[in-house]
């Protein structure tokens, strides 16, 4: 089954969340990631969904049913920006310690707790640059992994343009 | 300025939208609301079971095209009403169920009564409000009702803490709607109207499969039209059952799992499918992959989830089944009617060498299709016929006549048992001057008697026949054919209850009829008895089966024509 990611506007009410996730689960969607903020309108949230679903269509036409949710945009992966924030504690012994710092100096990770037997970095970027880092620092011992989810948007229609000129 | 406690405002806002009846039942947190509702010219009915208050408020809306509106206390109330509200939700029902709740500071505490009830009720209403501020009451049952009835009709909840009833707020009437995430589409868009057209053109075996659609849209003069003016044969599903008279030379009737051999078989051989306010349910469909293989499909739909989620539709149209027509009738210039005679013919053909048929013995048990037939020619085509689940349902589906939509009301989607007598009670209090005559089953019935009494006390005579066969029929049904006549927890036994007496007990007149030559006569009595609610029980053949049949999931060119046609 193929990963989509859906950005919903909602209404920034009591039990949003639990309507669409409720909802998702009734349908028989699995939530891969959901990401829920504020918006710059107060009244508004957006939610950052990625399903698990052979296709889209009758997810978004089971979520635009919903009272509370106002838009529903599918992402498509070339054409959007997608970020997430990783905090992850490795396994370091002294001797492994110089070796991980390595690693994540190539990823742009900040290492931010360090102690006798491990090494917490926080990395940021696209799904695909965390989930390459976490592969390469699993064989030294992962002790904690922890996701913010998915976050995403479209990309500028000109950004795209020059995107495809360059 | 003056104020009013959230109770008044609550029954003000009802009064605003003119609801004339609400069925319920008291308790603790939605005591404050009780009171006022005194002083409102709004009837209370009051329920023996909330999921009576429920059905009731369902039959209401089903018989008057009206929201129907149920109130009852939190915790135990507000559970019982969740099959109501399912049940609505499947159906599209207009609905609103007011419950009470704990007070705010309780809220969360395991208090006495409480339920998260917008929790559970979250899968079972098409929207739900769990109001925290008094000041909103007069907005959240503008909202509610404009939700309930509008787009795809559906039941609504407003859960409503004891403490924001007790609370006190200057009344205004409700501000515009502020809903920026809903807006149903009413017009098609003319695109999918026009290529509609031409399918229809090129079309030579076109079948229109209508459903409730039509019905909640009030179409049917529309669809009448539409069929009339392309010479299409409409079949109507059982919720869209009187969306065209049965007796109209286009009506083929009810297809799916128990419909007839030419309203299933045309949609099989057919070559176009205009489907207009229907769901193609499993019911209606058997296997998906082996239905109306040959057909294109143009769907029609207020709700465009329906669209594309069972069936690819070739052209899908999202807009009110009304206005759908209206559009399509537009574009229909054609001056004279197309020659459909190939088809019809082929059709006629179907109906005359495979009609529904029962064999009544007169010295035999009641066969229950017979008793069908009698209370529609004693009756009357105007009667409302309200029924529960199973084969009573799918008897008095197939061959009952109807004539004109809004007078058949039961349960489609969800199936449920114990229906048909609240529902009933909730018809004719919405429609005092129509007769309303229940069809149910012994098993149905056992499920919710207890509103006969709410019949008699609140002078609300409606009449009942039970097609007592002594067991859970359509269970029983299933058994024999799939499980090697294994007869598991089926047998209800003939006898007890002792129905006239269990009538009498509840204030209703009990009559009784074992034979066939009993049948016409004790429909007549009941039909002379108008002041109070009558219940009527036939003895029918334990053994008798609904045919046709199309064994779930399996393939609509299998329909078994009858109990000699088995395997």
């Amino acid at each position: 089954m193929s990963q989509h990611t859906l950005s919903v506007l909602v209404e920034n009410k009591p039990s949003v969340l639990a309507r669409v996730s409720s909802l998702l689960a009734r349908r028989g969607f699995n939530i891969h990631s959901m990401a829920v903020g504020p918006t710059a309108d107060e009244g508004l949230s957006r939610m950052t969904i990625v399903v698990d679903a052979p296709e889209m269509e009758q997810v978004k036409k089971q979520l635009h049913k919903l009272i509370n949710v106002v838009r529903i945009t599918e992402l498509d992966p070339d054409d959007s920006l997608e970020r997430e924030i990783m905090l992850v504690r490795i396994a370091a012994t002294p001797g492994k310690r110089g070796e991980i710092l390595e690693i994540g100096t190539i990823f742009k990770a900040t290492a931010i707790d360090v102690g006798p037997t491990s090494i917490a970095f926080t990395v940021s970027g696209e799904p695909r640059k965390i989930n390459d880092f976490v592969e390469l620092v699993r064989p030294f011992g992962i002790v904690e992994l922890v996701k913010s989810g998915r976050i995403a948007m479209a990309r500028d229609l000109k950004s795209r343009k020059l995107k495809a000129i360059g | 300025m003056s104020t009013i406690t959230g109770a008044q405002a609550l029954i003000k806002a009802l009064e605003y939208e003119g609801v004339e009846i609400v069925f319920g039942v008291p308790g603790g947190a939605i005591l404050p609301a009780y009171d006022p509702i005194l002083d409102s010219p709004i009837r209370h009915i009051l329920a023996r079971h909330e999921q009576g208050a429920g059905h009731m408020a369902e039959g209401y809306a089903w018989a008057t095209g009206r929201v129907g509106v149920a109130m009852v206390t939190s915790g135990p109330a507000a559970t019982n009403m969740v099959t109501p509200l399912a049940d609505a939700l499947v159906d599209s029902v207009p609905m609103v169920a007011i419950t009470g709740q704990v007070p705010t500071h309780a809220v969360g505490n395991d208090a006495f009564q409480e339920a998260y009830t917008t929790g559970i009720t979250m899968g079972a209403t098409k929207h739900n409000y769990f109001v925290t501020d008094v000041r909103e009451i007069p907005d959240v049952i503008h909202e509610a009702f404009h939700i309930a009835a509008t787009g795809r009709p559906g039941p609504v909840l407003v859960d409503l803490p004891k403490d924001i009833l007790n609370a006190e707020l200057v009344w205004h009437r409700p501000a515009q709607l502020n809903l920026p995430g809903y807006k149903p589409t009413v017009d098609a868009h003319p695109r999918p109207i026009k290529e509609a057209i031409k399918l229809i053109e090129a079309s030579k075996r076109p079948v229109l499969y209508v459903g409730g659609g039509i019905i909640k849209a009030c179409a049917h003069e529309e669809l009448l039209r539409f069929a009339e003016a392309t010479q299409i044969p409409v079949v109507t599903t059982l919720m869209g059952r009187g969306a065209i008279p049965d007796a109209h030379p286009l009506a083929l009737g009810m297809p799916g799992m128990h419909g007839n051999y030419t309203a299933v078989t045309a949609m099989q051989k057919s070559d176009l499918l205009v489907s207009i306010g229907v769901r193609f349910d499993d019911r209606v469909t058997g296997d998906p992959n082996t239905f109306a293989p040959h057909a294109k499909v143009i769907h029609a739909d207020v709700d465009p989830a329906e669209i594309g989620k069972v069936r690819v539709a070739e052209v899908p149209i999202v807009g009110d089944a009304r206005r759908v027509l209206q559009q399509l009738l537009e574009k229909w210039d054609h001056e004279s009617t197309p020659d459909r005679t190939e088809w019809l013919d082929t059709l006629r053909g179907w109906q005359r060498d495979f009609p529904l048929h029962y064999d009544q013995q007169p010295d035999g048990p009641i066969k229950p299709q017979y008793v069908i037939e009698e209370l529609n020619r004693l009756a009357g085509p105007d009667t409302i016929v309200v029924s529960g689940v199973g084969q009573h349902q799918m008897w008095a589906s197939q061959y009952w006549k109807f004539t004109e939509p809004r007078k058949w009301i039961n349960s489609g989607g969800l199936g449920t048992m114990g229906f048909a007598v609240p529902a009933a009670v909730g018809a004719k209090a919405g429609k005092p001057d129509e007769l309303v005559y229940a069809i149910d089953g012994d098993g149905c019935f056992q499920m919710t008697p207890q509103e006969l009494i709410t019949a008699s006390v609140e002078g609300i005579p409606v009449k009942v026949a039970i097609l007592n066969n002594g067991a859970h029929g359509m269970v029983k049904q299933w058994q024999n054919l799939f499980y090697g006549g294994r007869l598991s927890a089926v047998d209800l036994g003939r006898d007890v209850p002792n129905y006239v007496k269990l009538a009498e007990a509840m204030g209703c007149v009990g009559l009784r009829a074992e034979t066939p030559d009993e049948v016409g006569p004790t429909i007549e009595k009941s039909l002379s008895i108008d002041d109070r609610p009558v219940v009527v029980e036939f003895v029918t053949d334990t053994d008798e089966m609904v045919f046709p049949m199309v064994p779930a999931g399996g393939s609509n060119d299998d329909i078994i024509l009858s109990r000699e046609d088995l395997p």
